[in-house]
């Protein structure tokens, strides 16, 4: 049978930057193809080729063993290919079934009736679940990524794309999704799949075709491949998987989290009643599902979020004499001053840390700036504060002088990472540091992470990967809509008794603070 | 399969970003542009029956070739230039100030008012502070409101600051009717013009407002670059959350930031008055507000860049007068003129980010 698509040597330049050289891919019907590489290895460029934003320099596309020019979305289309994107490309207020025909060419008066039938009809084949009456807001991230899948399948769409599909999901999310995938393939469609977590790879793909600095290095049957493999073939060398973990020294006090309760926009409670204790030399990893509480709680703490009650204790020995103080009411800058240092990083990595358009200079005064004396700003000691990490912590930047956004992911984290710790903070809240990062990357954050531990600053670690929660941290606090249902022994817990805690919250007065 | 629509079939032309543009280059699209203006605006002014070489030639003499027409294109900068500056200083903050008007018109109102009743009870150098202090301040206070209802309320910035030139406006028309009407005038009611000792001197004969144009040029440069205020305002308008997480009061921020816009451009009210207009009326800001985005945006927000915007435009202004009496042409049709330089001019900047890529002939041999 001939391939679903065949690239042939497809070259795409960006000015100077080679995206992809002379890159050659087949897609066979019927199977799951993941690719596979750091960022900036050029996956994207080629889905984007392959959807109609971009077009090659050089090269040639088949389809359906045909070749054929591919100059816009529409033409992508009309070819049967449908791309899932990273950041989801919905109108909010309208509803699932309206972004669907959103732009189909056809009548100008369409049966509602007949449009939601036909919509369950391709939700019941693949196993989709979501109302085409519900709009786009009330959606979870989950169900807004099924509208999108309903999207491209309504239009008929038999080449699929998904561009880190899982990056948002929560471990029960991706095993649906997976389903549904593997429904499409048994259906003969041709999918491909964008990702960066190797045992996502290897559970859902038949093929993996790997590419490294725009080319691709090779194809192989998942079936004969290993983690390790994987990751010797993506980096280019042997890397070590393992996460290292330091025993806990002279661990003391930090902060005490006492009766915490927050409220959301909506007069809920989206933290309830929490309770837990952070030390000194430790790492104590936070889970739970996505939106459980962890930004509420991380931005509390750095007093950014109104607390309705409780309160958060912060103690420390200052030139020999302890302090012991209520966080509550303090401005974000108070807080800062203490060295309480928040490295947060939300969906979109600048977010709230780093500010984009500036430069690396101007981001490392962001906290301190108002520390030189008199109205005018000091650039030079930043200059050589973003001169140093950059040799410390090898980040690749044309400069300090470049907008930070320029920047690939795993280096803005090591921006922000690096200025964060670069404060000599007595705590140092890291929520998502290593979302959307390669291995490389990856492994210095970590690495990071632990040389901080181990000077005697209290780590909070907001994760999403509960194997590396387990490997990481020390002890582990789980969330469950709002409330605590457990801290846990990293060294002890495993994987199920975590996931059952992120949906379960054990009886009132349950022990709280195993320890 | 589509097979004739996609085989053999490049797209006839695309984008590309540009990352390598030369400066040189850069100047070359732009002045590739001017001339395809002046093509296209040639062929409008040979429909009307006139020559455009000579059309041409009027605008450039008459806003720029004899002293009294440079000093009369100087003048129409004045306002344009120190209001730019101020809605500069919002947008940079990313909060939309298209109140400049209603501010022009506040900073006016106040500087009239000292004219009218203290000119002969303060000695003239202070007048000249009163009034300029006057005019900021109120400006300022009237960039202000929006700018606690926007920090407060979380109010719609743009709409407030667009409601609130009119009520500037009326203003005026109130006091012109009203209080300050002059008696001596019978006819349509009016404010008197000003004492002699409330008028700006002359320096190489425009009112001194050009030197207080350039210097706050470089006080704004220097604000903006140099300062924790002016860095605050960038931190700001990338991201507000950033700001509160990095310790910024960013209510505070807001509403000085608003304050020293719409002051900037009560000062340009101020001038206007008391240097050019010497009485005050309902048009003391004629569109000056409005201009004044375009150049911010023209100049990318940069006070020097924006003090060239400012000059360009003048010379249309002033070159368009200029053709209208010459050449009797209508004042509509000199208009569609401006429009048309002013289209390319901006159309320009779309190819100095964008490279277009034509369809190749030897690439349709490759397949």
């Amino acid at each position: 049978m001939e391939n679903a698509i065949e690239l042939r040597h497809v070259t795409k330049t960006f000015g100077p930057v080679i995206a992809n050289q002379d890159v050659s891919l087949t897609l066979r019907w019927g199977e799951i193809l993941a690719l596979l590489g750091e960022n900036g290895s050029g996956k994207t460029t080629l889905m984007n080729i392959l959807s109609g934003i971009y077009y090659p320099d050089e090269g040639e596309i088949l389809v359906r063993g045909e070749s054929c020019s591919i100059r816009s979305p529409k033409d992508a289309f009309d070819l049967g290919i449908g791309m899932i994107h990273q950041h989801f490309k919905l109108v909010d207020v309208l509803t699932c079934m309206e972004n669907i025909v959103l732009g189909l060419p056809g009548k100008q008066r369409l049966s509602r009736k007949k449009l939601s039938q036909e919509i369950r009809e391709i939700s019941a084949r693949y196993g989709l679940e979501v109302d085409p009456e519900k709009k786009v807001y009330d959606m979870s991230v989950s169900e807004k990524q099924t509208v999108e899948i309903l999207k491209v399948l309504y239009r008929g769409a038999n080449i699929l794309i998904l561009d880190e599909p899982t990056a948002v999901l929560t471990p029960q999310e991706i095993d649906r999704l997976f389903a549904i995938l593997r429904r499409m393939k048994e259906d003969g469609k041709a999918v491909i799949i964008i990702t960066h977590k190797l045992n996502e790879v290897m559970a859902i793909s038949d093929r993996v075709t790997v590419l490294r600095r725009g080319h691709a290095v090779g194809t192989v049957e998942t079936a004969e491949m290993d983690v390790p493999t994987l990751t010797e073939m993506i980096v280019g060398r042997s890397v070590s998987l393992e996460i290292h973990r330091s025993p806990v020294k002279d661990p003391e006090d930090r902060l005490r989290v006492v009766n915490l309760t927050c409220l959301g926009s909506e007069g809920h409670k989206v933290l309830d009643d929490v309770s837990f204790t952070l030390r000194s030399g430790e790492i104590l990893g936070v889970a739970g599902v996505a939106g459980s509480g962890q930004r509420e709680l991380c931005e509390a703490i750095a007093g950014l979020y109104d607390v309705a009650g409780g309160a958060i204790l912060y103690k420390n020995h200052v030139d020999g004499v302890e302090v012991s103080e209520n966080l509550v009411g303090k401005t974000p800058r108070e807080i800062i001053k203490k060295g309480i240092s928040m490295a947060f990083v939300p969906e979109d990595r600048l977010g709230m840390g780093l500010v984009g358009g500036l430069d690396m200079v101007e981001n490392m005064m962001l906290k301190n700036y108002g520390e030189h004396p008199g109205p005018l700003v000091d650039r030079k000691a930043p200059a050589a504060q973003a001169e140093s990490l950059i040799e410390k912590l090898d980040i690749v930047t044309p400069g300090i002088h470049t907008p930070v956004r320029m920047l690939s992911g795993g280096n803005v984290q090591k921006v922000l990472l690096g200025r964060e710790i670069d404060s000599a903070p007595a705590i140092l809240i890291s929520a998502y540091p290593v979302r959307g990062l390669d291995i490389n990357s990856t492994y210095t954050i970590y690495n990071l992470l632990n040389e901080q531990k181990e000077k005697g600053v209290a780590v909070l670690f907001i994760g999403e990967d509960l194997d590396v929660l387990l490997e990481l941290s020390d002890r582990i606090l789980v969330l469950c809509g709002g409330r605590v249902s457990g801290v846990v022994d990293a060294r002890m817990a495993t994987k199920e008794q975590l996931g059952l805690m992120m949906v379960h919250v054990a009886g009132e007065g349950a022990d709280h603070e195993a320890e | 399969m589509k097979q004739n629509n996609h085989h053999h079939n490049q797209p006839l032309v695309r984008m590309v970003k540009r990352t390598d543009l030369t400066r040189g280059k850069s100047i070359l699209i732009r002045v590739l542009a001017l001339l395809a203006a002046f093509v296209t605006g040639g062929l409008l002014i040979a429909l009307l029956g006139k020559n455009p070489v000579a059309v041409y030639g009027q605008m450039v003499t008459g806003a720029l070739m004899t002293p009294a027409a440079l000093r009369e294109t100087i003048r129409i900068a004045i306002p344009l230039l120190i209001t730019s500056l101020g809605v500069a200083l919002a947008f940079k903050m990313k909060f939309w100030n298209i109140g400049a008007e209603g501010q022009i018109c506040l900073g006016a109102i106040a500087a009239t008012y000292f004219a009218l009743f203290y000119a002969d009870k303060i000695p003239q150098p202070f007048l000249f502070l009163v009034m300029f202090l006057a005019g900021a301040v109120f400006g300022g206070l009237w960039g202000l409101i929006p700018a606690y209802f926007k920090a407060k309320f979380n109010t719609n910035e743009t709409l407030f600051t667009l409601m609130m030139n009119y009520v500037a406006v009326y203003i005026i028309q109130y006091l012109r009717e009203g209080p300050w009407i002059n008696p001596a005038n019978t006819g349509f009611p009016q404010i008197a013009r000003f004492d002699t000792a409330a008028r700006l001197p002359k320096v190489f004969g425009v009112h001194i407002g050009w030197i207080v144009a350039l210097v706050l040029v470089g006080v704004m440069y220097f604000y903006l670059n140099r300062t924790k205020q002016g860095y605050e305002i960038s931190v700001v308008g990338e991201s507000q959350p950033t700001a509160k997480y990095a310790g910024m009061n960013v209510g505070r921020i807001i509403m000085r930031t608003m304050f020293l816009s719409g002051a900037l451009c009560g000062i340009a009210g101020m001038l206007q008055v008391t240097g050019a207009d010497h009485t005050l009326v309902e048009t003391v800001a004629g569109g000056v507000g409005f201009t004044a985005i375009t150049v911010a945006w023209l100049g990318n927000l940069n006070p020097v860049a924006m003090l060239v915007t400012t000059f360009l435009f003048s010379i249309l202004d002033k070159g368009s007068n200029s053709i209208q009496t010459v050449f009797a042409i209508s004042n509509a049709a000199a208009e569609v003129l401006t429009g048309i330089i002013l289209f390319f001019m901006l159309g320009c900047e779309f190819f100095i980010r964008y490279r277009l890529v034509w369809r190749r002939k030897e690439h349709r041999d490759h397949e």
